[in-house]
């Protein structure tokens, strides 16, 4: 059993009517949805055949979806919350580690039972007790305290928008990011990884929107990061005042619209999670994902792809914008035009399988990277068979996540973000540059 | 006791399985009315999308993986719900209770469906005990409901060729069959009420708000 004292310290602290009054005071919260679910499943086991650990895993029947819901969930409902401590631990090993919340499971049950739901309810559960995979809640408390999820403070922010401003200006002296512009048309967010070790990424923005003549801003404030780890350690109410800090943010600077980096579960927390809880039924600044953007940039002639990326490429369709959000043929479309040797995954769209890093399961941390790696086989074997050198994700999750199984299983490929590719391939007009 | 159970008995069910199911409905269009994204992501349109590819056989990718177990799966429901209802033997019943009757089943045809429901139930107990991933998710319970199904076919198979014990076997065909009823809107054959709703919710959240298929 992995070692990780978010688990095996804090259960020693748990009594046994802490974890009684805890499970069952969630559960009663659940309403309708979860009493539907619970009596409809009819224990059919179709769903297994939905999940990369089921299939990775050699089919052993408790990395099915249901045989995960079995372990945790029945077993609080049927036992009426009695449960010890290492049962607890065991549930937030399979609940944190062993689901990406990718939502592939709803596609094969014939019911559409929503088990990634039911089982983030666990974690909601695992959270109020405390046991949160340390690294996990390392990134929530994070967000929390600086309303970000790397522990960003407001001047390294300011300081590294100014830096990448520079060096976008180095290779295009018109290049600008500016900060904090109210009434611009769009507001870009990013999440912390971006400032924090991909900094480069926000030169490349940065220069894309010079090229298309974006009216354009980034707030200076916090408000900026909208990826969203505390949505998936259980702690909503943390993943609410990111969110609505966020829109806040856009709000205050009267934009039109939030175009948001390339993150997939940074998005979910935007367009879904995070308006759910705050009821809205709808984000209330328009959201849309880099995905979106850049075939919006694309379609409408705003840039122009000049010179073809070469090496073989596949492509990663995030759960989060294709499952979440149905951009798989807009990405296939940004994909083409850039790229001249395009093979294309199989099974793809909908149907592609999760990274296995999403769903806060990358933020658990090095302890885990073997057994999420172990967790995807399947995904190595799909990305082998396409024989690109390059994956293209959209998703800073699956980017990370996808790198771990490629030097896993000694693919040889690497990955890169569509911006990573972009910024090669689009005309940067002369007047731009000098 | 053959008047009671195929007089009272039978009436009790009835009112015991449409007051039970209308409970269970009830209970869910008024609970879900506090879950803040049912009703607000309820999509007629996307709800129906969805439906549809789960209803007709082979419209999902999971059921194409699954040949053998979509065809049971189809012939059993479809047998298990029209058999009762189209038999004969029932619509005269009905019609000298009520005054109400309509198209029934030839023989043969009934006899062939009531097989198929045996047999359907018989592949899905074998499915249990085989495939590990079943297995795994299986306990006493399902075999019971799927017992609890198959009883009233075996039985009024056997009463109605008269095999033997004819009388015992139409009480225990009666007995077996209100069980049956009862058993739906208070056991996992809920599954028969909620799965119009399951499906349309999910075929909402992944059409309307997702703009993604989820079949
Ligand atoms: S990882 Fe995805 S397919 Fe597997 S159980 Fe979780 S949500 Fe379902
Ligand atoms: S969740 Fe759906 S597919 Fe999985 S066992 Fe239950 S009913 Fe079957
Ligand atoms: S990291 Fe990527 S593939 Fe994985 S769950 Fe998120 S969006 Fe899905």
């Amino acid at each position: 059993m992995v070692k990780d004292p978010g688990l095996d310290e804090t259960i020693k602290k748990l009594t046994p009517q802490q974890i009684e009054k805890t499970i069952n005071q969630v559960l009663k919260g659940e309403g309708a949805r979860m009493k539907a679910y619970l009596t409809t499943c009819v224990h059919c086991g179709l769903c297994s055949e939905a999940c990369h650990t089921f299939l990775s895993r050699d089919r052993d029947p408790n990395f099915s979806p249901v045989g995960k819901v079995k372990n945790t969930l029945w077993e609080m409902v049927k036992r009426k919350g009695k449960v010890d401590a290492e049962f607890i631990k065991n549930a937030a090993r399979i609940v944190y580690t062993e689901c990406g919340v990718c939502r592939r499971c709803s596609m094969y049950c014939p019911f559409g039972i929503d088990i990634a739901y039911m089982l983030l309810v666990v974690r909601r559960m695992l959270n109020l007790l405390n046991v949160v995979p340390a690294y996990l809640q390392d990134t929530t408390n994070s967000h929390a305290a600086t309303m970000n999820q790397m522990w960003v403070q407001q001047d390294e922010w300011i300081d590294t928008l100014q830096w990448q401003e520079e060096e976008a200006q180095m290779e295009m002296a018109k290049a600008r990011i500016p900060l904090d512009k109210e009434g611009a048309e769009v507001m870009y967010s990013v999440i912390a990884p971006e400032p924090k070790i991909l900094a480069q990424l926000l030169s490349y923005m940065s220069q894309i929107m010079t090229v298309a003549g974006v009216d354009w801003t980034m707030p200076a404030t916090d408000g900026w990061d909208n990826s969203n780890m505390a949505m998936y350690s259980g702690d909503f109410e943390t993943m609410a005042r990111v969110e609505r800090l966020h829109y806040d943010t856009a709000l205050r600077l009267k934009v039109k619209k939030i175009v948001m980096g390339e993150c997939g579960h940074a998005f979910r927390g935007g367009a879904y999670d995070g308006p759910k809880w705050l009821s809205w039924r709808f984000p209330p600044v328009p959201l849309i994902h880099a995905i979106e953007w850049y075939y919006e940039l694309l379609t409408t002639g705003r840039i122009k792809i000049i010179k073809k990326f070469k090496e073989p490429v596949t492509v990663q369709d995030p759960c989060n914008t294709v499952r979440g959000k149905g951009l798989h043929h807009q990405l296939r479309y940004i994909m083409n035009e850039m790229c001249e040797d395009f093979r294309d995954v199989d099974p793809r769209f909908e149907h592609n399988y999760c990274c296995m890093a999403g769903g806060g399961t990358i933020n658990c941390g090095p302890p885990w990277t073997k057994s999420r790696a172990v967790s995807n086989r399947v995904k190595a074997e799909q990305l082998k068979a396409t024989g690109a050198k390059y994956v293209v994700t959209p998703c800073h999750n699956c980017h990370s996540g996808i790198e771990q199984i490629i030097s896993f299983y000694k693919l040889g490929m690497h990955t890169k973000f569509i911006a990573d590719i972009l910024i090669e391939s689009i005309e940067k007009p002369q007047h731009l540059l000098a | 006791m053959f008047e009671f159970v195929s007089g009272p008995l039978v009436w009790l069910a009835f009112i015991v399985f449409a007051g039970g199911c209308a409970y269970r409905l009830g209970w869910m269009f008024v609970t879900a009315r506090k879950d803040r994204v049912v009703y607000p992501y309820m999509s007629l349109k996307y709800g129906l999308r969805s439906l549809l590819h789960w209803i007709v056989p082979f419209a999902s990718v999971n059921m194409r993986k699954h040949p053998v177990m979509t065809v049971v799966t189809f012939l059993f429901h479809i047998c298990l719900i029209a058999t009762p209802v189209l038999l004969t033997a029932h619509v005269v019943m009905l019609r000298e209770a009520i005054g109400l009757s309509w198209w029934t089943l030839p023989p043969l045809a009934a006899d062939i469906m009531t097989i198929m429901v045996l047999i359907g139930g018989v592949f899905f107990i074998a499915r249990r005990i085989r495939l590990p991933e079943v297995r795994n998710v299986t306990d006493y319970s399902d075999y019971l409901l799927i017992a609890v199904v198959l009883a009233p076919f075996a039985t009024g198979f056997i009463a109605h060729h008269q095999f033997f014990a004819y009388k015992t076997m139409v009480i225990l065909h009666i007995v077996t069959g209100v069980l049956w009823l009862i058993a739906i809107p208070f056991t996992r054959l809920a599954h028969m009420l909620y799965f119009v709703f399951t499906r349309m919710y999910m075929g909402s959240e992944f059409g309307f708000v997702r703009n993604a298929r989820d079949w």
